[in-house]
């Protein structure tokens, strides 16, 4: 018995009814987190972090721009996982967490490249080049779009869900050529200058700034997808109990 | 299991070479595409030798890509591909059987065209040579990859364009390496390490692809 209560106490909150009022929960600490922290990160990142003595002031959008690609391969990933598990598990709620990943994920994968248009034009002299990297960043914003075409072509949810999740599944091989790009190619675009075997090649407080970045980023992604599940939610579940139950409550 | 394989594969070509225009009007898109190029951007003979593969390339993605819309829609109006699904015979080897079908309807006759439109932009004879097997190996890609998209789509609203959304930017790596093989032809090096990528994403989208294919037919006949 002792083995089936324990993957019982997470699998619970698969049920709307008891998920619903804990995203109402979470939302306003992630959501006040992600202020904070970002307030802290742009502080650091404009006006302690010491000036770049190659870029000068204009290596400053990394505070925004590495984060940002970060979350746009993160997101993407849970993107898939999450619709890996509604296809495996048949959950309507991983479905819907993958839904709402989307927007949230192609807005940072947007923000990677508009950034990154506007740190290139002073540093290699253009808005765009052909580079593996920005190609294949490229790409993730197409997929994010595709899938997010796709679930709005269809009308009957369940079949949206399956279908996007499927898609998302194929797309899910561009992450890693992204990734490793740098490596493969070695095209314009820089490698990493942070890895966990060795030293970090930049000042600590820049370092500290990108972390405080990519925190807050993270914490405003779970407010955001937390929010837009709730709204998936009390659309699709509309006749539902449990809805009119929480919907009367928050009143 | 070969012969149910043979059986679907003759029977798809077979209908299509019976409406014969279906099948024309792909290749004939693929020319007319092509034709445009020398005369949107003038007729300079080393900027056509530069821009002919992608300009080749190109052209034969989009006209795969049109021809998409028919590999599995009207099996799908008239209920044959619930029978097929229902049947003794996994579904993944029809799908195996329409995409190769489909392949030597719409894919094979871009390659056999390829190298006389290639003459028209001056590409020397070697490049001509190379230009043929990247299209030769990555063709049967485009309708691997595309036929997932043909059936994610499946009888939903604005396929069309939605197919083009979803299929072309899993068509970008093999436009590159297919371009590439020629380019580094035509620079003076060996095209035979992008050959090789180009075999390599045929085998796994061969061995991958017509499983999420069957995957998304049965999503659409739920």
């Amino acid at each position: 018995m002792v083995k089936h209560n324990k993957p019982g106490r997470w699998f619970k909150y698969a049920s709307p009814a008891l998920f619903f009022p804990l995203a109402g929960q979470l939302i306003p600490g992630f959501r006040a987190a992600a202020a904070v922290l970002a307030g802290l990160g742009l502080y650091i990142g404009f006006f302690v972090a010491p000036t770049d003595f190659q870029q000068g002031d204009a290596y400053r959008i990394i505070f925004v721009h590495v984060p940002a690609a970060w979350m746009s391969m993160v997101l993407y990933l849970a993107m898939a996982f999450w619709a890996g598990m509604g296809l495996v598990f048949n959950t309507r709620l991983s479905s819907m967490m993958a839904s709402a990943l989307a927007p949230t994920g192609a807005m940072f994968t947007f923000l990677a490249l508009w950034t990154g248009a506007l740190w290139g034009k002073p540093t290699w002299g253009a808005w765009w080049v052909w580079d593996a990297r920005l190609t294949s960043e490229l790409i993730l914003l197409f997929l994010y779009l595709g899938f997010m075409g796709l679930q709005a072509a269809i009308d009957e949810p369940r079949r949206a869900d399956r279908a996007g999740a499927l898609l998302a599944l194929v797309g899910v091989v561009n992450v890693p050529i992204i990734y490793f790009s740098v490596q493969w190619w070695n095209t314009l675009h820089q490698g990493s200058s942070i890895n966990l075997q060795s030293a970090p090649s930049m000042a600590l407080t820049m370092l500290l700034g990108m972390l405080l970045m990519a925190l807050s980023f993270w914490a405003y992604s779970i407010a955001a997808v937390l929010l837009r599940v709730r709204c998936i939610l009390l659309q699709r579940e509309g006749d539902s109990d449990w809805r009119r139950v929480a919907v009367g409550a928050a009143r | 299991m070969l012969n149910a394989f043979a059986c679907m594969a003759r029977r798809d070509v077979t209908l299509a070479l019976r409406r014969r225009a279906d099948v024309l009007t792909t290749v004939f898109f693929f020319i007319l595409v092509v034709t445009l190029f020398p005369l949107g951007v003038g007729p300079e003979a080393t900027l056509l030798r530069s821009m002919a593969p992608g300009v080749l390339w190109v052209s034969a993605l989009l006209a795969s890509m049109l021809a998409l819309g028919r590999l599995f829609a009207q099996d799908h109006a008239d209920g044959t591909l619930e029978q097929m699904a229902l049947s003794a015979e996994p579904l993944v080897l029809f799908v195996y059987a329409k995409v190769a079908a489909h392949w030597l309807l719409s894919g094979l006759p871009l390659v056999l065209l390829a190298p006389m439109l290639g003459l028209q932009f001056d590409l020397p004879a070697s490049s001509l040579a190379v230009l043929f097997f990247s299209l030769l190996i990555g063709t049967p890609v485009l309708s691997l990859l595309g036929a997932i998209g043909a059936a994610l789509t499946l009888g939903v609203r604005g396929g069309g364009v939605l197919v083009a959304l979803l299929v072309l930017p899993l068509y970008i790596p093999v436009l590159i390496f297919g371009t590439g093989a020629v380019g580094a032809k035509a620079s003076g090096v060996d095209g035979s390490a992008h050959l090789l990528l180009l075999g390599a994403m045929l085998a796994g989208a061969a061995a991958l692809a017509p499983w999420a294919t069957a995957a998304a037919l049965r999503i659409a006949l739920e």
